[in-house]
């Protein structure tokens, strides 16, 4: 048996193949392997949350509707005040990324200060809800924020492929924790949700979780990785019902990272399970997310969706590191009434 | 097994937490007013008939007035064709198709077909915005739907011209004569594209009837057809009301009556046409089911309620209008379905963000509101979305009915606004037979994840148009047209150009 | 059952509304009688050894049973007169009929009746296999083949020479064949898939309409029957259809062919009557989807279509055409024949994953 089988707390024999092989094994003098269900996820573990769907069998997604209701709702047409305070929301709600094998203290300090005061000559304009960094790096963001109300989130759990042993990736969400890290960006594994071991995947999660502590938890499902909209839809249940307290699209890394329909399909999973138990999941799409028009587009998304309540950093986070100055650009192109120029925004 | 959330689950869950679960669709983020600026658009203070190519005042003397439903201010003044100006215009297009239109080759019929295709999409932002303003809806439907739509059924069946010989396996084909064609108010210009086209393309000449509350963007079509250079005679259009239209479909010179509206209406027809070998197609009404299994893509489904139900205020002759869920998941549906139905945008029609127009008409509010209180009479639950309406013009909220049953008036008669019926079935077959209970037979919809039930119910159901996880969905390629008392013949695709043909 | 006071006094009348008045009026009075002595009709007493005929009682089809209208009402119709053309086989035959025979006069109950039984058997109909239901119309054949002359027969009695009872006969089977082999064909050259401009896939395909009407021509009282008949029912419709007028006796054979075939029952409905009474109830029957409606009479084909504009029906009528006309394969069966009854019915649904 692999190790990292062993760390789980689900594994189950499922076939007479497998069992012969045990038997023969030395683990015949060990326990009798345990009785399992197939699924373990919802409402069991976590006393009502995820009670939808006792047998874990969500709705099916129809892709072509999903993808046509979020491309209407694309085309709503924001003007003056409306777009304006879209923008500074959209500002308010990003999470300023850099996840690069080349990140520095340097790197790191300088997004910090843009995470601060997006606009030099305009305090009004941001603080950005968070810096997000590898934890390598989340000593100096924590020294570089310490004051303000930017959050420093890290990526941890193996990221971005989340391949790792559990014990491994633990320890790496441990050790963000310990650095100082407000929020932990987790990665599923994508293998395992998509040869159907559920179980697996809501185990690590809900151990994430437990390591994590008192900070928040993102599970990034990498959804450009997972094949099609009922997978999608399957893993954001499954780690909400696991523990999440953030689900997120992507790792940056793939694409198609974040869509408006995969976006539109996760604030759908939210809403159920705002319906069953009353809690409130946050979303944040993340990667791909490039320009003002696009942020206001989710944001009508999050607006129609799942109404007020969600329309703050609170709930819902853009992860982008090109998006802050389109949005400052157009946010100064509506205040001035002219068109901007690339470089009087400051590119750190 | 049923997956989605049962009413009692829900409360359980909301014990549990204590918490209060409601969505909140309020002002935290509210959008400003985005109005399509009309001032390109240019309106005549009058319009005349267009017949033999010309501008000509009716001979009846007689002109009234079209109005914008979301204001009703007056828009213009169009010409009330009397049955002499009737006659000019088959006597225009009688000359038209004997001298030139019929010996046309295919292919220069086909040009100026194109031309006329080609000058839609350059004028869609003016023909979009005084479609909204002549009939009420939202400029986005008609920005995105009608004005891509009418143009897409020119460049379809200009392309049909010249390849007529192809489309019935070698058999022979040819043109019917003068066409007398009637629409109605719902989709002005894009009826006129249904039905002009496919009678050019098959060599037929046009006496067109626009419907009396919404003319005008027929009257910019007929300056469209003017500009394409199209020979005179080839279209004609006539303006008026149900005598205009009585006239034209009883003219004994009219080969082909070609009539898009009411039942009651297209019976008359039929029966006024009995025994003159004129040809007849009818596009009539509808009470189509839209029908929810339990294992339906939940989300998509409440979408395509929505859309089956409020697209255009609900003035769909194949509107999804009574809705067959599975009992299993009323609940939730219904839940999902008023959180959706709180983002809907009533308004002016010319407002991009609005979702819901208005009403078309003053006698239309009119009927949908005796038809609603039937409904309230009958004990029916209704739920209307909090749309504040607007002082001035024809407004009714997006509403729906819990609680009906099939012998309620509200599950039998078309409503023809944005009202639903909600009605709950067990099995397959009982969705299958109430959906089929019913003297109409335009469309359905059937949203389910599991293929062979789509197929067993797409066979089973007794519509022209079934629509599989999907609603109101339309295409030039595609036939359109009903069984029963929806009316006969087929808009649209190879098929419909049986309806401007005589095939041996 | 419409009941009419009666005189008691015998009338000549060969049509007569209520089969009572006939039993009470059969003693007929000959008013040449009085004053002259017993006169007899002259009798052949060399015919006393010879075996007495069994006569046939002609009746409609419906629902798979031969029955008499539910009105007791009855036509007669005489045979032609033996012309000297006859072959002496078919001559010999043509002896074994009465001079004249009652044929039921359908009223528009029966037209009820029928329309009933044609709706009852559309679903299992419309449910076959098209492979199927053409093997059943192709057995039809077999059975109409096996029973040339006695179809010949009857039309050489309904005045048709024996030529042209034989080549009507003849013609009517390949007919027959023709649809058979048609059944599970029209629907590919009908159907067709669209190329909408969006991620859908969309397909249209014919389906039957229901229960249509047929008002057969007069003549050819086969030939009419079988061509407006089979296109009908091989569309996976089912028929109620009323026979022509002036040899309704070979309808009722042609009907014992399909009663001896496998057809179920009610696929095919065959009344006897007059167009003229019956046709306005089929127009009027809202459970009829279709009419295809042969009459003369302009009047008569105005107030069918007229009367079919209240539930919308798709009625078609025709000036019946001659009889070459009936006989010319390029004129009077193919795929129009069959695409008349039949619905446009257009499926979407998405492309996704």
């Amino acid at each position: 048996m692999v190790a990292s089988h062993a760390v789980s707390t689900l594994e189950h024999r499922s076939d007479i193949g497998e069992t012969d092989e045990v038997l023969e094994s030395d683990d015949l003098a060990g326990p009798p392997p345990q009785e399992q269900p197939l699924f373990k996820a919802g409402a069991p573990r976590r006393g009502g949350v995820g009670s939808m769907y006792a047998l874990f069998a969500p709705p099916a997604v129809d892709a072509v509707a999903l993808e046509e209701r979020a491309a209407s709702l694309g085309k709503r047409s924001l003007k003056g005040e409306t777009k304006l305070a879209g923008l500074r929301l959209a500002i308010a709600m990003m999470d300023l990324t850099t996840l690069e094998g080349k990140d520095t203290p340097g790197k790191v300090s300088q997004l910090c200060q843009k995470a601060r005061t997006p606009l030099s000559n305009d305090p009004s304009v941001g603080p950005c809800a968070a810096i997000c960094v590898y934890p390598n790096h989340v000593v100096t963001a924590k020294a570089r924020l310490a004051g303000s109300t930017v959050k420093v989130a890290s990526v941890a759990t193996a990221f971005p492929s989340g391949q790792s042993p559990l014990d491994i990736k633990l320890a790496d969400t441990r050790r963000a924790v310990d650095f100082g890290a407000d929020e932990i960006d987790m990665v599923i594994d994508r293998g395992a949700m998509l040869v159907g071991d559920f179980s697996k995947v809501f185990d690590e999660i809900a151990a994430t979780k437990e390591a994590c502590g008192p900070a928040h938890l993102k599970v990034i499902l990498e959804t450009g990785e997972l094949g099609s909209y009922d997978v999608i839809r399957k893993a954001s249940e499954l780690a909400i019902a696991a523990g999440a307290d953030f689900i997120k699209t992507s790792t940056g890394k793939i694409q198609p990272a974040a869509t408006p329909p995969v976006t539109l399909l996760m604030l759908e999973v939210i809403r159920d399970h705002y319906y069953a138990s009353g809690r409130r999941i946050g979303m944040k799409p993340a990667g791909g997310v490039r320009t003002a028009k696009q942020a206001l587009h989710y944001l009508v998304l999050v607006k129609e969706t799942l109404g007020d309540a969600w329309l703050t950093p609170d709930l819902f986070r853009f992860g982008a590191s090109a998006l802050l100055n389109d949005v400052l650009m157009q946010l100064e192109k509506q205040r001035t009434g002219n068109y901007q120029a690339a470089d009087d925004f400051s590119k750190d | 097994m049923a997956h989605t959330m049962t009413k009692r689950e829900s409360e359980t869950a909301l014990e549990a937490t204590g918490a209060v679960v409601a969505l909140d669709f309020g002002k935290a983020w509210d959008y400003a007013p985005a109005p399509e600026s009309p001032d390109h658009v240019h309106i005549d203070p009058r319009y005349g008939l267009f017949i033999g190519g010309r501008w000509v005042t009716p001979r009846s003397g007689r002109f009234f007035q079209t109005i914008n439903p979301s204001t009703e201010e007056v828009l213009s003044e169009v010409a009330d064709a009397n049955a002499q100006d009737v006659d000019d215009a088959v006597k225009a297009a009688r000359e038209a198709y004997d001298t030139y239109w019929s010996r046309m080759r295919g292919a220069d019929r086909a040009k100026y077909i194109f031309r006329i295709a080609r000058a839609i999409q350059e004028k869609a932002r003016e023909l979009a915005i005084v479609e909204s303003m002549d009939g009420g809806k939202p400029i986005k439907e008609s920005r995105d739907i009608d004005l891509p739509l009418a143009a897409a059924h020119f460049f379809y069946h200009a392309g049909w011209a010249d390849k007529l010989d192809y489309a019935f396996h070698g058999r022979r084909v040819r043109s019917l004569g003068v066409a007398g064609q009637i629409i109605p108010w719902n989709f002005p210009l894009l009826m006129a594209a249904w039905k002009i086209a496919p009678a050019l393309a098959c060599g037929n000449t046009v006496v067109l009837k626009p419907a009396e509350t919404t003319p005008l963007t027929a009257l910019l079509l007929a300056k469209i057809i003017e500009e394409a250079e199209l020979p005179p005679g080839v279209v004609n259009i006539v303006t008026g009301g149900g005598e205009t239209g009585a006239a034209l479909a009883s003219h004994p010179d009219v080969n082909k009556v070609a009539f898009t509206g009411s039942t009651s209406v297209g019976k008359r027809i039929q029966r006024a046409i009995a025994g003159t070998h004129k040809r007849l197609s009818l596009e009539l009404g509808g009470k189509a089911a839209n029908i929810v299994f339990a294992d339906a893509p939940i989300d998509q489904a409440v979408d395509g309620i929505v859309n089956g139900i409020y697209f255009n205020q609900g003035h769909v002759c194949c509107a999804g209008s009574r809705l067959l869920v599975e009992e299993s998941v009323h609940d939730t549906i219904v839940k999902k379905l008023r959180d959706r139905m709180a983002t809907l945008r009533m308004g002016s029609p010319l407002d991009k963000n609005t979702d819901v127009g208005a009403i078309n008409s003053k006698a239309q509010l009119a009927r949908i509101q005796e038809l609603v209180a039937a409904g309230e009479e009958e004990g029916c639950e209704r739920y209307s979305a909090p749309c504040p309406l607007p002082s001035k013009g024809y407004w009714f909220p997006p509403t729906f009915f819990t609680g009906a049953s099939m012998s309620s008036r509200i599950a039998r008669e078309e409503i023809f606004g944005p009202v639903l019926t909600i009605l709950t079935f067990r099995t397959p077959d009982e969705a299958v037979e109430k959906a089929n209970n019913t003297s109409y037979g335009l469309s359905a919809g059937v949203w389910t994840d599991k293929g062979a039930k789509i197929f067993y119910m797409a066979t089973k159901l007794k519509a022209g148009v079934i629509w599989g996880n999907t609603f109101n969905k339309f295409d030039p390629t595609s036939p359109f047209g009903g069984y029963k008392e929806s009316g006969f013949g087929r808009e649209g695709g190879r098929q419909g150009l049986a309806a401007y043909l005589e095939v041996e | 059952m419409e009941k009419k006071e009666t005189s008691g006094r015998a009338t000549r009348e060969l049509e007569r509304d209520d089969a009572s008045e006939s039993a009470r009026g059969a003693s007929a009075v000959d008013s040449t009688r009085a004053g002259d002595a017993l006169r007899m009709k002259p009798y052949d007493s060399a015919k006393v050894d010879a075996r007495v005929r069994v006569n046939k009682a002609y009746k409609m089809f419906v629902g798979g049973a031969f029955v008499r209208s539910e009105s007791g009402r009855y036509f007669q119709v005489k045979g032609a007169p033996r012309e000297a053309d006859l072959g002496t086989e078919a001559d010999a035959d043509v002896d074994a009929d009465p001079d004249t025979v009652n044929v039921p006069r359908g009223s528009r109950k029966d037209v009820r009746d029928a329309v009933l039984a044609a709706k009852t058997a559309w679903t299992g109909w419309a449910k076959r296999t098209a492979y199927n239901r053409g093997q059943i119309l192709y057995r039809l054949a077999e059975v109409m083949e096996s029973r040339r002359p006695e179809l010949t027969k009857s039309l050489v009695r309904g005045g048709e020479t024996l030529t042209a009872a034989t080549s009507q006969v003849d013609a009517s089977i390949d007919r027959v064949v023709f649809y058979a082999g048609f059944a599970d064909k029209f629907f590919a050259l009908l159907a067709s898939s669209n190329p909408v401009a969006g991620p859908h896939f969309n397909f249209s395909v014919p389906e039957p309409m229901g229960t249509i009407g047929v008002i057969a021509p007069d003549r050819p009282a086969l030939l009419g029957l079988v061509s407006t008949v089979l296109p009908v029912i091989a569309g996976g419709n089912t028929c109620v259809a009323l026979a022509g007028e002036r040899d309704p006796r070979t309808s009722v054979v042609w009907s014992e062919c399909i009663a001896t075939s496998d057809m179920p029952a009610g696929v095919v409905n065959i009344l006897t009557g007059h167009a003229k009474e019956l046709a306005i109830h089929f127009a009027k029957h809202r459970e009829v989807a279709g009419m295809d409606a042969w009459m003369v009479d302009p009047d008569l084909r105005k107030a069918v279509e007229s009367e079919g504009a209240d539930s919308v029906k798709r009625v078609t009528t025709h000036v019946p055409m001659d009889a070459d006309a009936w006989a010319d394969e390029r004129k009077a069966q193919g795929l129009g024949w069959i695409e008349r009854f039949l619905e446009t019915k257009t499926i979407w649904h998405p492309l996704g994953l």
